[in-house]
């Protein structure tokens, strides 16, 4: 069954570390908000337009084949279970907003689950195209191609001054949010971040953490996003974005090369005890994890482990939450059985990473 | 609307208090606020969309201490989407528009909301194909022209010319398809 793969294969093309700059750049994501032109937005329409819209989108999309992108599956909120939507928001196909809802919402996912369409959440639609590394011309093409799909068979909400018409205020126009997930410790250890954040706001774009609550970003994940989506181009909202970020990439090599060059027996010290608390400790908090998983990652990708594959962080970062930790326990577990798990899967999950490397001899698959 | 305590001025602070789980509205004018201190921003009791719900309604604080006293004699009807019932005052405390026509039905009052936010009321990306055909060519016309009165300006009238040329053409085949089509 289909939903079932859905689930069960949890790795999404944007955990595999693949990409450009994926040693900096984990995600790229592009969003283009939708509404239908004759039926009011979802927080407003009465019940039965929500169902057509649902239905409608149903009947044109759902088990139809794109033929770049695969056959596209629709998965109806009502009939998920509460784990399994926890499983689709931990790996950032659906909001939090859109698994809280059950009538007429769902979402249409592609084949290799790069492309999310959330149906009926704040606006009718909500277009999502997820990639691995730094790929924001990609993510726009793919995102305009299902884009213009859709638009073949809908009509669209659209005023020739206003561009593509939102619920909320800071949506319209374009209706594009594009935004890179990156990892950026260098310039956290180095302590030059919080100097760099407000540059980059007055540039219009927005820097959040992307675990963690305010302004703690858990584990050296930052998202930078475009704030501004009307009176510009997506093309060129796209390149003022990855201007600042190749900007970004390189401050971080920077920071890299010189905590290699200045204090690497404290960065190894670093990178070592936190791969030693991750193989062998007995409870970890998610807080932890997120902070000992990017040390470790960090050490990866400055050669300090060589033996450990760069994807572990992307993988376990999402794997370690709860409604993963659930899935793969197949019951519900308290918050002090969840601690217990997590720390059992990242054990196993790096003894993996050795036993693989001695039986193939170290080649890489 | 009308500040609440003084029904004089504008209001331009919406919010919800909530006091022992009662909740109660408050719509102020920025002097009265002041008065009343503590429901000044900065406060923790403002969420985001408040904030937001702030701005938005900054849009119609413009106006004249006339106007303003000639409405608080004669309340002008509310603006209100005639498609999903929405009114301008609802939207700008949720923050959010109801439908598409809304758009059109609060028009007035929106370019200050859009500078606000985005610094710019007018789209300039993506058209949709299908709906969106002869946009493209009025896009197109639009930039021509101004190269043409750059040109002019320039005293390069012989470049002038063929993109007067262009634009004619442009603006037949409008009119070829307009004829056609409806
Ligand atoms: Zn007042
Ligand atoms: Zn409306």
């Amino acid at each position: 069954m289909t939903l079932r793969s859905f689930m069960q294969e949890a790795v999404s093309p944007w955990m595999k570390n693949e990409g450009p700059d994926a040693d900096i750049v984990i995600s790229t994501r592009i969003r283009l908000a939708r509404n239908l032109e004759n039926v009011p937005f979802p927080l407003v329409a009465a019940e039965e337009q929500l169902q057509s819209v649902y239905t409608g989108t149903a009947d044109h999309f759902d088990q139809r084949s794109h033929r770049r992108f695969g056959t596209f599956s629709m998965l109806p909120m009502q009939s998920l279970a509460g784990n399994e939507k926890r499983i689709l928001v931990e790996k950032h196909l659906i909001s939090p907003n859109l698994a809280r809802e059950n009538q007429h919402r769902g979402v249409l996912l592609s084949e290799d689950e790069s492309i999310s369409i959330m149906v009926n959440e704040e606006d009718h639609f909500r277009t999502q195209c997820l990639l691995s590394g730094l790929q924001l011309e990609e993510g726009l093409k793919a995102a305009n191609t299902i884009d213009d799909w859709m638009e073949s068979k809908l009509d669209l909400a659209f005023d020739e001054r206003r561009g593509y018409l939102t619920s909320c205020p800071t949506n319209v126009g374009t209706g594009l949010r594009s935004s890179v997930m990156m990892h950026l410790p260098g310039l956290v250890i180095t302590n030059q971040l919080n100097r760099i954040i407000p540059a980059i706001n007055q540039l219009g774009l927005v820097v959040r953490g992307i675990y963690g609550e305010g302004s703690e970003a858990l584990g050296s994940l930052y998202q930078i996003s475009n704030q501004k989506t009307l009176g510009n181009a997506e093309e060129d909202i796209i390149k003022d974005l990855k201007h600042v970020v190749t900007q970004l990439i390189q401050h971080e090599r920077d920071a890299r090369r010189q905590l290699q060059e200045h204090s690497l027996n404290q960065l190894e010290d670093r990178v070592y005890r936190s791969y030693g608390i991750l193989s062998y400790s007995r409870r970890m908090e998610s807080k932890e994890a997120m902070e000992r998983l990017s040390d470790v990652r960090l050490g990866i990708d400055l050669g300090i482990l060589p033996e450990v594959g760069a994807e572990i962080l992307n993988e376990l970062m999402v794997m370690t939450q709860p409604g993963f930790l659930q899935q793969y326990a197949g019951m519900s577990l308290e918050a002090e059985e969840r601690d217990q798990r997590r720390a059992a899967l990242i054990r196993e999950r790096l003894l993996m990473e050795t036993t693989q490397e001695e039986s193939d001899g170290g080649g890489d698959e | 609307m009308l500040c609440q305590e003084c029904e004089e001025r504008e209001a331009s602070l919406h919010f919800t208090k909530i006091i022992n789980g009662e909740k109660t509205e408050v719509h102020l004018c920025g002097v009265c606020a002041k008065d009343k201190g503590d429901y000044l921003p900065g406060g923790k009791s403002f969420s985001i969309h408040q904030l937001l719900s702030g701005l938005l309604d900054s849009g119609q604080g413009k106006q004249t201490k006339q106007e303003g006293t000639r409405q608080a004699r004669q309340r002008r009807p509310e603006l209100k989407c005639g498609t999903c019932g929405m009114t301008y005052r609802r939207f700008a405390e949720v923050g959010r528009f109801g439908c598409a026509d809304c758009y059109e039905q609060f028009d007035e009052k929106l370019d200050p909301v859009f500078q606000r936010i985005h610094g710019s009321t007018q789209h300039t990306g993506k058209v949709p194909k299908r709906k969106g055909e002869d946009m493209h060519v009025y896009r197109e016309l639009e930039s021509l022209r101004q190269q043409m009165q750059q040109k002019i300006e320039e005293e390069e009238f012989e470049e002038a010319a063929s993109l007067r040329d262009k634009i004619r053409g442009l603006e037949e085949s409008l009119k070829e398809k307009g004829g056609g089509a409806s």
